[in-house]
């Protein structure tokens, strides 16, 4: 008894203490700690760490407490803790999740006296202004990924082939260059990996449908608009490429990144986070130019990226702070600082199209593209991939037509878009 | 005096009695009555994880009867059950029944073919789904194609993925079956088979008269509990499919992967939720009627 009454004068004088030194500090300057959540990755982790140093040495006074989730858990917790009044003030999401964030007042608009509009219309890659909800951001990026094509120098060398495919109808005759079949017809080397669970379904959404001169989507972004002329000859195109030329299986060596990094695939399209991979794989030459160009010259790429954004949690100091952390990791210098350390681009052209980028061999062709690339608007981008998923494997395990296939495809998005949009 | 000092003794066994018995109550309604009823409330409503649930009638019910996808997955899911439930049975059995008799290295036969089971699944799917690539990596097509043998579309296949994938199943769970088939051989008397070898009776009617019903008790636990297993299959299907989870063109999606699927990617909860209540009453329904039909008269 005596002990634990002991126990409560000293809890409570330290409180009282605790409390003095707050007011006292606050006298001094508002001490505040902002928390920022993300998920997982290392090297997106190591750039927030250098990012938050610098942030706090900029600004004396807060703290920026972090916190990383594997990816699989993140959206729960996200999802349970705001609510609570527990959890981030600064989050991070992807683009494509955010129609759910907003509907679920997750997070807030960033105020326009600080992310005026018209400044971040112009600064920003066109694709950002998907975060724009009644005139106001909602999020904003620091980084974004685009498409290129990869391909292995040792066997364009051994192919005699000088210069990386600068058109479809390139890409195909290289691709027939790089393919290597045993005695029994087996493929043993493909000229272009491929495979809708990868990035094709991105690459055939945003770059072949648009290169056959159609779109994907409505403008609105509520209509399946692939189910034309286009779409079925960007199909065709597509299927032809394993089914005719014979340069390519989805299934070779079970994942398409996979046989790139054997040495057992000419040619791979993927997006600029592998580069990171790619980088550590020893006896691996290799190098990346620019999507090729469609049948009447037409450019496209994909685009995505993850946003930050500001929770309904964080008000007051706490909401100042985190606006003028927001305002630090969109910066010059933040998007050069993740560039370096992740490889992901600026998402601003300023800092992206720089001379030292646009010429770097590496990330210069992904820098390029994103002059002329497009967002998805996904509404469930899993489900969605798994359309285009399926669409191929009809046409190559059932013998559909590319036609009804195509159709049968388009239908099932218009309903997956319908019970989004409804 | 306190409440507690003024009971009899016999109270206050029955207050200990409970005592005790509160502890796993209370767990297991936290953690399976709880989430239980919560799954049947949820899958009236609609939900996707990050606001606020609205009711939805029957909206779920509708939905999934009209979905061509589930009836898919339905069908899977008792291929699944109707296949490896008698598949793995038989095989154990006449494993255990055979290796009962063995005595040279028992020990280690017999833990050769437990070892499996003690195998991680998402460990064995992996390298099961290695063995099944084409050439140049699959270790089945580089052998089919070293004999010139055309090769075969293990898992890139709507009629061969879903057995490509059972096997590993069924022989993960072997070595669970046949140990529990051979403590129920041994638990049959001796004296019963030396009565029938003195009677001269023949080694099919040992076996169908002794053996098999003598068994019973153990092949009712073992059909319940492998049906069980196989309705409910996941690991091995997601781990071996996870380009295209239960592909191709949903060839191979059993049900628990349809729900993680809708849960967890497309986050509709309610829907995912209505699945889980029909898994959990078809689940019922099969061990109950398996129960019924396996009891003994």
């Amino acid at each position: 008894m005596i002990k634990s009454r002991r126990m409560f004068s000293v809890g409570a004088m330290a409180a009282v203490m605790g409390l003095g030194s707050t007011l006292l500090a606050g006298v001094a300057r508002a001490d505040v700690e902002i928390e920022y959540w993300q998920y997982f990755f290392e090297a997106r982790v190591t750039a927030m760490d250098t990012l938050i140093e610098n942030f706090e040495a900029a600004n004396p006074g807060i703290t920026v407490k972090t916190n990383q989730f594997p990816y699989a858990d993140y959206r729960t917790k996200v999802a349970a803790a705001i609510p609570a009044g527990e959890g981030p003030d600064v989050v991070q999401l992807f683009y494509g999740w955010l129609n759910d964030y907003v509907d679920a007042e997750l997070i807030q608009p960033l105020p326009t006296d600080a992310f005026p509009v018209e400044t971040i219309d112009e600064e920003f890659f066109p694709m950002v202004q998907a975060m724009k909800r009644d005139g106001q951001y909602m999020a904003l990026p620091t980084a974004v990924r685009s498409l290129a094509l990869f391909y292995n120098e040792r066997l364009f060398d051994k192919a005699g082939i000088e210069n990386p495919p600068a058109t479809l109808d390139e890409l195909v005759e290289v691709a027939k260059k790089l393919t290597v079949r045993d005695g029994a017809g087996n493929l043993t080397q493909v000229g272009l990996t491929s495979g809708m669970t990868a990035q094709d379904h991105h690459w055939w959404r945003e770059v072949l449908v648009r290169q056959f001169g159609g779109q994907p989507y409505s403008d609105d972004l509520k209509t399946v608009a692939y189910d034309s002329e286009a779409g079925r000859k960007a199909l065709a195109w597509y299927a032809a490429l394993d089914q005719e030329h014979g340069v390519t299986d989805s299934t070779f060596m079970d994942e398409p990144q996979a046989a790139f990094k054997a040495g057992r695939a000419g040619m791979h399209i993927d997006g600029s986070f592998r580069i990171g991979a790619l980088n550590d794989t020893r006896g691996l030459k290799w190098g990346v130019a620019e999507l090729p160009a469609g049948p009447d010259g037409t450019q496209s790429n994909y685009s995505s990226y993850w946003v930050n954004a500001v929770t309904s949690k964080a008000t007051d100091e706490k909401y100042d702070a985190a606006l003028k952390f927001m305002a630090y990791i969109t910066s010059d210098e933040a998007m050069q600082i993740w560039l370096d350390t992740v490889g992901e681009l600026p998402a601003k052209p300023s800092a992206a199209l720089t001379d030292k980028n646009q010429n770097d061999p590496v990330y210069g062709p992904f820098v390029k593209g994103l002059g002329y690339a497009q967002s998805t608007v996904f509404v469930d981008e899993s489900g969605q991939r798994q359309l285009m998923t399926d669409m191929v494997s009809r046409i190559e395990l059932e013998g559909q037509s590319i036609e009804d296939s195509l159709t049968e495809a388009a239908q099932a998005e218009q309903a997956i878009l319908d019970g989004f949009y409804q | 005096m306190s409440f507690y000092d003024r009971l009899s003794v016999r109270q206050k066994q029955t207050v200990w009695a409970w005592g005790f018995l509160a502890i796993p109550i209370v767990f297991y309604v936290v953690v399976r009555f709880y989430p239980t009823a919560n799954a049947i409330v949820l899958s009236f409503q609609e939900w996707n994880l990050l606001g606020a649930r609205t009711w939805a009638g029957i909206d779920n019910y509708v939905t999934l009867f009209h979905d061509p996808v589930f009836w898919k997955v339905f069908r899977n899911t008792f291929v699944y059950l109707l296949i490896g439930t008698p598949v793995s049975l038989i095989l154990s059995f006449v494993i255990a029944y055979h290796l009962d008799k063995v005595r040279f290295l028992h020990g280690t036969i017999r833990a050769l073919y437990f070892l499996p089971f003690m195998t991680s699944a998402v460990a064995m799917a992996w390298v099961w789904r290695w063995f099944y690539q084409p050439v140049p990596i699959g270790l089945f097509n580089n052998f089919l194609a070293s004999f010139g043998i055309a090769q075969i579309e293990f898992l890139n296949s709507t009629t061969n993925a879903l057995p490509a994938v059972l096997a590993p199943a069924i022989w993960a769970g072997l070595g669970f079956q046949i140990i529990i088939f051979m403590a129920g051989l041994r638990a049959i008397p001796k004296t019963y088979y030396e009565a029938a070898h003195i009677d001269g009776v023949s080694g099919w009617t040992i076996m169908s008269e002794i053996t098999l019903p003598l068994l019973k008790p153990t092949i009712v636990f073992l059909v319940v509990f492998s049906s069980i297993g196989f309705l409910r299959i996941f690991d091995h299907v997601f781990n071996m499919t996870t380009n295209n989870p239960g592909g191709p063109l949903n060839s191979t999606k059993p049900l628990v992967l349809m729900i993680y699927d809708t849960a967890f990617n497309s986050f509709d909860m309610g829907y995912a939720a209505a699945q889980t209540v029909v898994l959990f009453v078809i689940l019922l329904i099969v061990s109950l009627l398996q129960l019924r039909l396996l009891r003994d008269r």
